[in-house]
């Protein structure tokens, strides 16, 4: 029966190419535009390396201090964690390191501009970069302030070309750093992990981040397991609570979360002040975003449909007259539209590999790596089964409702 | 095998009522091949319409085989044509795009069985038909009457005890009317086939064996 309806469904597609093409041109654009959504949200939000214990890691990325006349959006100062966030119930480990600073260089009187973050070696162990050479720096290097560093591959063949970068040395900031490891290059998609330079952040050029609550520092913790998570969260922001704050602040709010915790937070449906997830009005948000982003190629879908099938008026008498229960001619249409939607899904597909290679070769996004992974062709074929069924099941509907002498003289409905 | 008691068939719209059948009480013993006459208008494919069950009484009953099928509902009524009813209508409705074979077996689609038996029934019901040097056509490479004996043909693969026949020369020349009133008389003679057909022609009329008359949408004898 299946193979009867896939092998008709093939014929009517081919009789009806001008049909098909329209048909398949809306899915498959509707696709491309949800699936490179899709992957970015993938390539910025799922587990890869370098975080590739992203669901055991939670992190302070952003902290805002309020007051009655004023509000103060920054991230995390070295003091607040360093004194708040060390030794919290169910961390494994935790990482203080700032964002990415811009650095200029200079090669043979050209200037080289790279991103500068400074961290701890704690770092290296939360996270899983993967050496070219070399390795990260250590305890020891941090405690004592060496000027080492751990760039990425690009830098170095931007400073050195295609050789070694072990050992040699690279002037950054103004500061000169020995090179100590070469790592693959992270998308800058991926906050957490990116740079291209990684050096101690106790070679900063002043000491003054020491005593700040409010600064550039970012907390990044391993937690022991799952279960710790919460707990993590929920101890960090009870310590919150004790901070001496500045004169004229009342309260501070800076979470450990995940990054996609972080985004849902700050958008403006949601309450910056709430340290909660609100992780379920950001796919709230999307879900209706999508939705209405689909709705106009559905209802071109569903009016072609319709009139496809009133063309067929005839086909469904007979089907009915030789016995076909409603339910089983539904089937048989949702099955032909899930065909032609799955197709264009497959062109969609097509198009978003290709989208996704200038994307990466475009330099938008500095080291991008989109790419079409399992995640991605899921979601992908799951969108274009949603779009099937929802573009099928109302003419569908309307086509079992038929009555069958009426769709034997042409669908005329009385 | 039908019975038909006090059908009343009455089309409302909005303002006008139209009144398509009234007072017809009718049976139809098992095997037996009979035809419905009368002009256009007269209510003859409404008739055969509601013993086909494709149309649902305004009052009376339609027994078939002692059923009353006016408590039934979709997949019921669906279940009882899939089983015990095959329709030849006089336009042929053969779906374009499938083959002769596929047209053949749309009843047995219907019914659980396995794709080798379905084609095995197709084929035999084709043979019946003569058409078995045309089972990969399409029906637009065939001629009228080829196409009604496809449709003959699918009409009888699921072995229904009842055949409806609307009209099913109307559309051919003699040759082939003849043709196909000769595969359904074999039908009715061979396998016992109850067969009601509808028709405006007198001389096919008189090979069926008993003829009701309708006027408009009144039996008159």
């Amino acid at each position: 029966m299946f193979k009867h309806y896939v092998s008709l469904a093939v014929k009517v597609l081919l009789r009806r190419k001008f049909f098909t093409f329209i048909s398949l041109f809306g899915i498959s654009f509707t696709l491309l535009v949800l699936m490179v959504v899709t992957a970015m949200f993938d390539h910025g939000f799922a587990p890869m390396a370098p975080e590739t214990r992203q669901n055991l890691t939670l992190g302070v990325h952003n902290a805002v201090m309020y007051g009655p006349h004023s509000t103060w959006q920054s991230n995390g100062g070295y003091k607040l964690f360093n004194t708040y966030a060390r030794n919290l119930p169910g961390v494994e480990r935790l990482s203080l390191y700032t964002g990415v600073g811009r650095a200029h260089s200079y090669i043979d009187g050209q200037k080289i501009e790279s991103g500068l973050k400074r961290t701890d070696d704690e770092f290296w162990r939360i996270l899983d970069f993967t050496f070219i050479e070399g390795g990260p720096y250590g305890t020891a290097d941090v405690a004592e302030a060496r000027f080492v560093a751990v760039i990425n591959a690009t830098t170095r063949r931007r400073f050195f070309g295609n050789k070694s970068a072990l050992d040699q040395f690279i002037e950054a900031d103004g500061q000169r750093f020995r090179v100590v490891g070469v790592v693959e290059d992270v998308s800058e998609m991926r906050q957490v992990p990116f740079a291209d330079i990684w050096v101690p952040y106790t070679t900063a050029k002043s000491d003054a981040y020491k005593s700040e609550i409010m600064g550039g520092f970012h907390a990044l913790a391993l937690a022991r397991d799952r279960e710790s998570l919460q707990q993590i969260h929920d101890e960090f922001n009870s310590r919150l609570q004790r901070v001496e704050l500045p004169k004229g602040s009342t309260n501070i709010v800076a979470p450990f979360e995940t990054p996609l915790e972080l985004v849902a937070r700050l958008l403006p449906i949601a309450d910056a002040k709430d340290p909660e997830s609100q992780v379920w009005r950001l796919v709230a948000f999307l879900a209706t975003l999508a939705a209405l982003f689909a709705l106009i190629p559905t209802v071109n879908l569903v009016n072609i449909n319709v009139s496809r099938i009133m063309e067929r008026a005839s086909e469904i008498g007979v089907r009915k007259a030789f016995g076909a229960p409603s339910r089983t001619l539904i089937v048989q249409f949702l099955v032909e539209n899930v065909l032609l939607t799955l197709l264009g899904g497959l062109i969609g597909l097509a198009l978003t590999i290709l989208a996704m290679h200038v994307l990466n070769t475009s330099g938008l996004v500095r080291y991008a790596q989109f790419a079409m992974n399992v995640r991605i062709f899921a979601y992908g074929m799951l969108i274009a089964l949603i779009f099937g069924l929802v573009s099928g099941v109302y003419p569908a509907w309307r086509m079992s409702r038929l009555n069958p002498v009426d769709a034997l003289k042409g669908g005329v409905s009385r | 095998m039908i019975r038909l008691q006090n059908i009343e068939k009455v089309y409302r719209t909005d303002r006008i009522e139209t009144v398509a059948l009234a007072e017809v009480n009718m049976d139809v013993t098992e095997g037996e091949f009979i035809s419905v006459m009368g002009p256009s208008g007269c209510g003859k494919s409404t008739l055969l319409n509601l013993i086909g069950l494709l149309d649902a009484p305004t009052k009376g009953t339609v027994q078939i085989n002692g059923s009353p099928i006016a408590t039934y509902r979709d997949r019921a009524l669906a279940a009882v044509r899939n089983k015990e009813i095959g329709f030849v209508f006089q336009t042929f409705h053969l779906i374009s795009d499938l083959s002769v074979l596929d047209n053949v077996q749309i009843p047995l689609l219907y019914r659980r069985m396995s794709n080798g038996e379905r084609r095995k029934l197709a084929l035999a019901a084709i043979d019946r038909v003569g058409l078995s040097a045309r089972v990969q056509h399409f029906p637009s490479q065939l001629s009228g009457g080829q196409q009604q004996r496809v449709a003959i043909a699918r009409a009888i693969v699921g072995r229904p005890r009842i055949l409806l026949a609307d009209e099913p020369t109307g559309n051919l020349d003699s040759q082939m009317g003849d043709e196909v009133m000769t595969i359904l008389k074999t039908l009715s003679a061979d396998d016992k086939t109850t067969i009601v057909m509808v028709t405006h022609d007198q001389q096919k009329a008189d090979q069926t064996q008993r003829i009701v008359r309708l006027f408009d949408g009144r039996q008159v004898n």
